[in-house]
């Protein structure tokens, strides 16, 4: 699969598509490949205020589990439930279905890398 | 540290997408299409497993079953030709150096099968305490696990023969293509299955032989792994270990022997813990390594030795080594990072419906 081109990516994994004045998180189709079939997913809570690089969940896989970091600053309005009873919708689908997280951004994302420079970081 | 072993496999494995990572010093695939769908395969279907790191001896000799029985805490006087039994090689304070089985091919002959990073020791402990009776033929010999419900139906079309009659921890000499295959019906799925044993060099030709069966696929070690846990089947070097009695284990039911084996004062005793099976809350698990605490308390009584996400159940299970004196309470906290879960004491197996021992 590869990254979607109208997406941001970080150095840790995660994909962001900027929507106006929201964003939406997940992990990216590189992450969940490596982590293998994913058995739980934990995210942060609506209300919650997400610092840039802020630590906001965990990914659970059958062997081994990943901290998850918010690329951008700003607030959670939305999680994606499904999650909870269907993990394995990151791997399914890590840039559509498996979304995890909608924001309302805070400031502009900075310092996120295109898909051409992730895919880079990717095979290095 | 040595070199890492490959497997007559080793080749095949990599030209079918597995995901290898050393594991006991043997290069090993971890999975082919996915943990999950290779342990569901294996629970619905049937499954194959390169299993050729583990290590096989022959013993033989004059009074071999004798010198055997005081040397390991398997009851040779009741296992009869034909069967196999589980059990343990301790050491002189009833630690656990190994758990294998052992095959009476003979009144005294018996052949070994023992955990590929405990074989040279066992070697060693072997030779010492049943001398010139030991030989290591791993390196001739080969080791397939087929797995499943339908593993019978799958043996019994490719061998050509009736494997209905074959009870549970029985065995049996046969032929694959001209060639001796003992076929045994004892896994480490928990499901109906066998383990075969092919000459080493014709290893791969019976694995493929076993693929042509649409019926099977092949499984890595990270199924092996969620599938021997659900069943509450131990692993060594993790509930089992020279720090644990078999008792300590929860094993001392299987310690029926009455020889006076190496390590048979300690066996049977509890020192200082016990095994407990857990039930998480949910689906986040814990890892090997995590500590055990009473809900609450900060002070730490245990340690997880083995913790995954249950495939089979939906939910995380856990089995932790707890001091003796809270063996016995229900609920316990286990860390997973910086987050305390809550586990729920519960009864071994954790999944219940598991085919290993159904009867023909």
């Amino acid at each position: 699969m590869s990254n979607p081109t109208n997406l941001l990516y970080a150095e840790s994994h995660e994909w962001v598509r900027v929507e106006g004045e929201e964003a939406v998180l997940g992990i990216t189709d590189h992450a969940q490949h490596a982590l293998g079939d994913i058995t739980y997913v934990e995210l942060p809570a609506v209300g919650d205020s997400l610092a840039a690089g802020q630590e906001m969940g965990v990914v659970e896989s059958v062997k081994a589990a990943s901290d998850l970091y918010s690329p951008v600053a700003g607030e959670v309005i939305a999680v994606n439930e499904t999650l909870n009873d269907t993990p394995e919708l990151v791997n399914q689908s890590p840039y559509d279905q498996g979304w995890m997280v909608r924001v309302k951004l805070a400031a502009q994302p900075a310092g996120l890398l295109s898909a051409a420079d992730y895919e880079k970081l990717c095979q290095e | 540290m040595s070199e890492t072993r490959e497997t007559p496999l080793a080749s095949w494995h990599r030209d079918h997408g597995a995901k290898m990572a050393p594991f006991a010093g043997w290069d090993m695939p971890i999975q082919y299409e996915g943990i999950l769908a290779e342990h569901n395969h294996t629970r619905n279907a049937a499954s194959v497993f390169d299993i050729c790191h583990m290590g096989q001896f022959m013993l033989e000799g004059g009074g071999a079953a004798e010198k055997l029985a005081r040397a390991v805490t398997h009851n040779l006087a009741t296992l009869k030709e034909g069967k196999c039994r589980y059990g343990f090689l301790l050491n002189e304070k009833g630690g656990v150096l190994d758990d294998l089985i052992i095959y009476r091919l003979g009144a005294d002959r018996f052949f070994l099968v023992v955990n590929a990073a405990c074989a040279e020791g066992d070697f060693a402990a072997l030779s010492a305490r049943v001398p010139g009776m030991v030989t290591d033929i791993s390196p001739r010999m080969g080791k397939v696990d087929l797995q499943g419900p339908a593993s019978i139906d799958v043996l019994e079309k490719l061998l050509g023969q009736n494997f209905h009659d074959l009870g549970y921890f029985c065995f049996r000499e046969c032929e694959f293509r001209g060639r001796p295959l003992r076929v045994s019906r004892t896994g480490y799925t928990g499901e109906l299955g066998y383990e075969l044993y092919p000459p080493r060099d014709m290893t791969e030709e019976l694995w493929i032989a076993l693929l042509e069966d649409e019926r099977v696929k092949p499984a890595g070690l990270g199924a092996r792994d969620t599938l021997r846990l659900e069943c509450g089947l131990a692993l060594y070097g993790h509930e089992l270990d020279t720090e644990h009695t078999p008792a300590e284990a929860g094993m001392d039911g299987m310690l029926t022997s009455t020889a006076p084996y190496v390590g048979h004062e300690y066996a049977r005793s509890i020192k200082s813990q016990v095994l407990v099976a857990m039930k998480l809350e949910g689906r986040r698990t814990v890892r090997s390594g995590d500590s055990v605490t009473l809900p609450g308390e900060a002070a730490v009584i245990g340690k997880v030795t083995s913790g995954s996400f249950a495939p089979s159940l939906g939910y995380a299970v856990a089995l932790a080594y707890v001091d003796k004196e809270y063996a016995d309470r229900d609920t316990f906290a286990l860390t997973a990072g910086r987050s305390s879960l809550i586990a729920g004491k519960t009864e071994l197996p954790f999944y219940k419906n598991g085919t290993a021992r159904i009867k023909f």
